[in-house]
């Protein structure tokens, strides 16, 4: 099936998000389209699917026009779905997830099972799935559920499936059986439209690119281009993938958590036994699958959380027992893992947000009262150094983008004099700009001699930024390795595999990203697997 | 087609600069924080197109209640200006009634006469004005404190306590008086803070159950020799002395006592609490967002309590208007209605300072103007309570209010759905 839309327009008030887009999708076609985060993409899909009504153009299918009123139509017309938040009913089964909306009836209006199993099965065999139809979706990894989307999608018949920003939550494994299943889709003739912004995956998949910014089409691609070369097309400037550094030059190791334990109201271990140093100077990255007790480990440092038992010292003082303030007050700053729900108080002004755990202090405050004039020029300042967008400083944050609001609570964070600095996601939903921006504070935070922890769930951000990588998994860390590591060792050690295991299979094996890496030219940072052992 | 021109929107509908319509989902407050943040953000215009519908359904009311017009309901069909007109006069001379009992006499002899309706309005606003002020900081603090009626009555009992039992020199008195009625209202509803902080109670169910205690207290109180006057087995207790009375304002001849003053003080005191002080900032911080002021090393349970002593401590002046001014005398209705009319004008008054003097001298003037309206008019009192009803009703649902004039919703980013432009129908044909 051909897809095109021809001068695809949408606007919101004044805001254009859509402005005259073309594309075209060829029949067995992997096509992608890259964009930083509100370029529009997603705008775009939902026209297509039938979510938006566009002010203006078209959408034709086999070069016919159709209109889509609801994603009914979309679905009708062979357009399938899978969002970046899966549509599953996680006390369903699989199967019965599948067929959810459009359930096969035997007599007496029973839905027939057997046939739902049938259907989930024949799909599944066709491509290697490898999805037991009886599962309970709340059973089923994050990658495994992405593939019941997927089935659900080909279920009805889907001739052009979306893929939104579909590695988000995928472990680089997952990521890789992805990319594998998308390659067998396209053998099969479905065409794939593949958003993302994420630049390494693009080049690996696509067969074509097309870049989205601010809501035009800008260029279209080849796969053989490079990711400076795409970045550049995506933000509209050169920017630097990399992040310019020195080599670390670790001093005293000031932070040492000793047999950290926490132990949830479930009575499972979020953390089990818990060791590390960190010195100062050094950036330590703690790289897992989310939820493997990182969250956990960062709470319990800044004093919400508990632990049974374990000790955090910083220069030499306990931690573990302190209140929250006590502890910021010790000098630590932090970057909370969710920005919007603990990192900004969204109907706050940006100067507001700027002192929230500073607002006590000198010059801010004198006695209880307020000082409104300090609190105006710190922002001015902060906005400046931080290059936050924004139109004024009373703007509320909720006005913000997400890069934006990022910029905010670094530049809080970061206002004061720093003994150790934890970042959880510090670039998480941030385009290609504000993430070189951001890396770059946080190297020179180091290198001003604060120790870093740095929590991500992206490898590329780890790989970038650590001098050295713990690896977590379920709640313990299976590994301890320098900066640089082979991204493919990392991925599997995030599946609880051990590191001399991990490094074996990995040399036999590569995954699709890690060839990529490996291809690249100047590749001079990636240790030779050899030398990990 | 009309290709190039992007119809406009309504302003509500243009998401925030740097945010395509689609960028991220703001995510779900709970349900009760989600129903004060509507109140607390929805427009000014909202809180006065309430007050304007609920005007109009309330004039509905007077005219169906009317004898005349039900009168010449009976022949509407063979002569229907007979019902316009009937309804009109009876609507007109009971809004006429209710304005000059509550504003200005038009009918007075002489000035001091035609003003004093509204020193009445402004003696009925002092209490409304100063629990809504408490109400609206624990409202701002995300705590939903509906116990202002029972801090009330705690204040009274205090500040009437020290009133009529002591006897100390003018000024000492009246001082010590007021900072009881301040103490009592605030340990009342330090209970529920420390409660809530402690236990995680909720503050809905333990402010609502205290009202009921302060009730009963006060009754039982009463009977009690200490409280009661000496001579009289009548729940009522010695007068208010003088020296720990709240001195008249305009002298003899009306009502309004220095207590209004001080409700315009606690005005600008929670003011500045709010917006210039760094308790105010937290309060508000926990409001808007706990989880980020937790983060931020706030202590949300230590703000809970302190929320409560200072709306306590407000709402306990409230009752020291009534016991050392208006009233002079400890009774077991000594807050009336006020506590409750008060979270109305806290809501009315969108929480903020301002906004509750005015919500409070709205409420003070149907207050007062609905006594004259009833004796003027005919037109049952009652009639104001229902206007208060619903001005509460349309509050509590901006929504409605919205849909009712058109107006578009301030929290939708997204464009929704029904303002699609005409242009996307030319599309698809």
């Amino acid at each position: 099936m051909k897809l095109e839309l021809q001068g695809i327009t949408k606007t919101f008030g004044s805001l254009v998000a859509n402005d005259h887009i073309d594309l075209v999708v060829e029949p067995g076609e992997i096509h992608a389209l890259l964009g930083e985060n509100g370029a529009g993409k997603s705008t775009l899909m939902n026209v297509l699917y039938g979510l938006y009504d566009p002010d203006d153009g078209r959408i034709l299918v086999d070069d016919a026009p159709v209109t889509f009123t609801g994603p009914g139509d979309a679905m009708a017309a062979g357009i399938g779905m899978v969002h970046q938040h899966f549509m599953l009913v996680p006390v369903f089964t699989v199967a019965e997830n599948v067929v959810l909306g459009h359930e096969p009836v035997r007599g007496g209006g029973l839905i027939d099972l057997p046939e739902a199993r049938r259907r989930v099965k024949e799909i599944s065999d066709r491509f290697g799935f490898h999805v037991d139809p009886d599962a309970y979706i709340e059973d089923l990894p994050v990658g495994v559920q992405q593939r019941v989307e997927i089935i659900k999608a080909l279920s009805r018949q889907a001739k052009v499936l979306i893929l939104d920003e579909p590695t988000a939550v995928l472990t680089p494994q997952e990521t890789d059986e992805l990319i594998v299943i998308m390659r067998q889709l396209k053998a099969s003739g479905t065409s794939i439209v593949f958003i993302t912004h994420k630049l390494r995956e693009v080049r690996a998949v696509a067969d074509r690119i097309t870049v989205i910014r601010r809501g035009k089409v800008v260029g279209s691609a080849e796969p053989t281009s490079t990711e400076t070369e795409l970045a550049s097309l995506m933000v509209g400037r050169s920017v630097s993938l990399g992040v310019a550094r020195t080599e670390a030059v670790p001093g005293e190791a000031t932070v040492q958590v000793r047999n950290l334990t926490v132990i949830d109201e479930a009575g499972v271990r979020q953390l089990d036994d818990i060791s590390f140093d960190v010195a100062r100077g050094e950036i330590v990255s703690i790289a897992g699958v989310q939820g493997n007790g990182q969250t956990e480990l960062t709470e319990v440092m800044l004093g919400l959380q508990t632990p049974v038992a374990g000790s955090v010292r910083l220069d030499g003082v306990e931690m573990v027992g302190k209140s929250v303030r006590d502890v910021l007050d010790a000098g630590l700053g932090f970057v909370p893992e969710d920005r919007s729900t603990d990192g900004v108080i969204a109907d706050f002004s940006i100067a507001e947000n700027l002192i929230l755990d500073l607002h006590r202090h000198e010059p801010f405050a004198k006695g209880v009262a307020l000082k409104p004039a300090a609190v105006r020029a710190n922002a001015e300042r902060r906005i400046a150094e931080f290059d936050v967008r924004t139109g004024s400083i009373d703007a509320h944050a909720s006005t913000l983008s997400g890069g934006n609001q990022q910029k905010v609570v670094l530049a809080r964070e970061m206002s004061r004099p720093l003994r150790l600095l934890i970042a959880s996601q510090p670039t998480r939903g941030l385009d290609v700009g504000s993430i070189e921006f951001v890396h770059s504070r946080i190297v020179q935070e180091r290198d001003n001699g604060t120790p870093v922890i740095i929590v991500s769930t992206e490898l590329d951000e780890v790989l970038a930024l650590a001098d050295r990588i713990l690896v977590m998994y379920r709640g313990r860390i299976v590994g301890d390795v320098p900066g640089g590591t082979d991204r493919d060792v990392l991925g599997l050690m995030m599946a609880g595999v051990p590191l001399e295991d991990a490094v074996r299979q990995a040399s036999e094996h590569h995954t699709t990203l890690g060839e990529a890496d490996l291809d690249a030219v100047g590749d001079d940072t990636t240790i030779p697997l050899e030398e990990q052992l | 087609m009309s290709s190039q021109t992007p119809v406009p929107l309504p302003d509500a509908a243009v998401p925030p600069p740097g945010q395509t319509g689609v960028a991220e989902t703001a995510q779900e407050p709970d349900g009760g924080r989600r129903i004060l943040h509507e109140m607390l953000t929805s427009s000014w215009l909202v809180s006065l197109l309430a007050i304007v519908l609920a005007l109009i359904l309330g004039g509905l009311l007077i005219a169906a209640a009317d004898a005349e017009v039900q009168a010449t309901a009976s022949y509407f069909f063979s002569r229907p200006s007979d019902l316009i007109s009937a309804a009109w006069t009876a609507v007109s001379e009971a809004y006429a009634a209710l304005f000059a009992g509550a504003v200005f006499d038009p009918r007075a002899e002489e000035l001091g006469r035609a003003v004093r309706p509204f020193t009445e309005t402004l003696t009925v606003a002092t209490p409304l004005i100063l629990a809504g002020l408490g109400l609206g900081i624990g409202f701002r603090a995300g705590l939903f404190n509906i116990g202002a009626q029972g801090q009330i009555i705690l204040g009274g009992i205090f500040a009437g306590f020290i009133g009529f039992t002591f006897d100390l020199p003018p000024v000492v008195h009246l001082l010590l008086c007021v900072f009881g009625a301040a103490l009592g209202g605030a340990l009342w509803a330090g209970i529920a803070g420390v409660l809530k902080a402690r236990t995680g109670a909720h503050e809905v169910i333990v402010t609502i159950m205290l009202n009921n205690i302060a009730i009963y207290l006060v009754a039982y109180l009463l009977s009690l020799d200490a409280f009661q006057r000496t001579g009289s087995n009548n729940p009522v207790s010695p007068p208010i002395p003088d020296s720990a009375a709240y001195p008249l304002l305009l002298g003899s001849g009306y009502r309004l006592h220095a207590g209004f003053l001080v409700a315009i003080a606690a005005a600008f005191f929670t003011w500045w609490l709010m917006e210039r002080s760094t308790i105010g900032f937290r309060f508000r911080a926990v409001g808007s967002n706990p989880h980020a002021a937790r983060t931020a090393g706030i202590s949300v349970n230590a703000t809970y309590v302190w929320v409560m002593l200072t709306a306590g401590a407000l709402a306990g002046l409230a009752g020291s208007a009534q016991v050392l001014g208006t009233e002079r005398v400890l009774t077991a209705g000594v807050a009336a209605s006020y506590g409750f009319d008060a979270i109305t004008v806290a809501l009315l008054g969108r929480s903020k300072p301002l906004g509750t003097v005015l919500a409070g001298i709205l409420f003070g003037a149907l207050r007062a103007g609905g006594v004259v309206m009833q004796a003027r008019t005919g037109t049952p009192i009652d009639i104001v309570l229902v206007v208060q009803s619903l001005i509460v009703l349309f509050i509590a649902a901006p929504p409605l209010v919205r849909s009712v004039f058109r107006l578009p919703s301030p929290d939708t980013p997204r464009a929704p759905k029904p303002v699609v432009p005409v242009a996307a129908k030319e599309v698809s044909a």
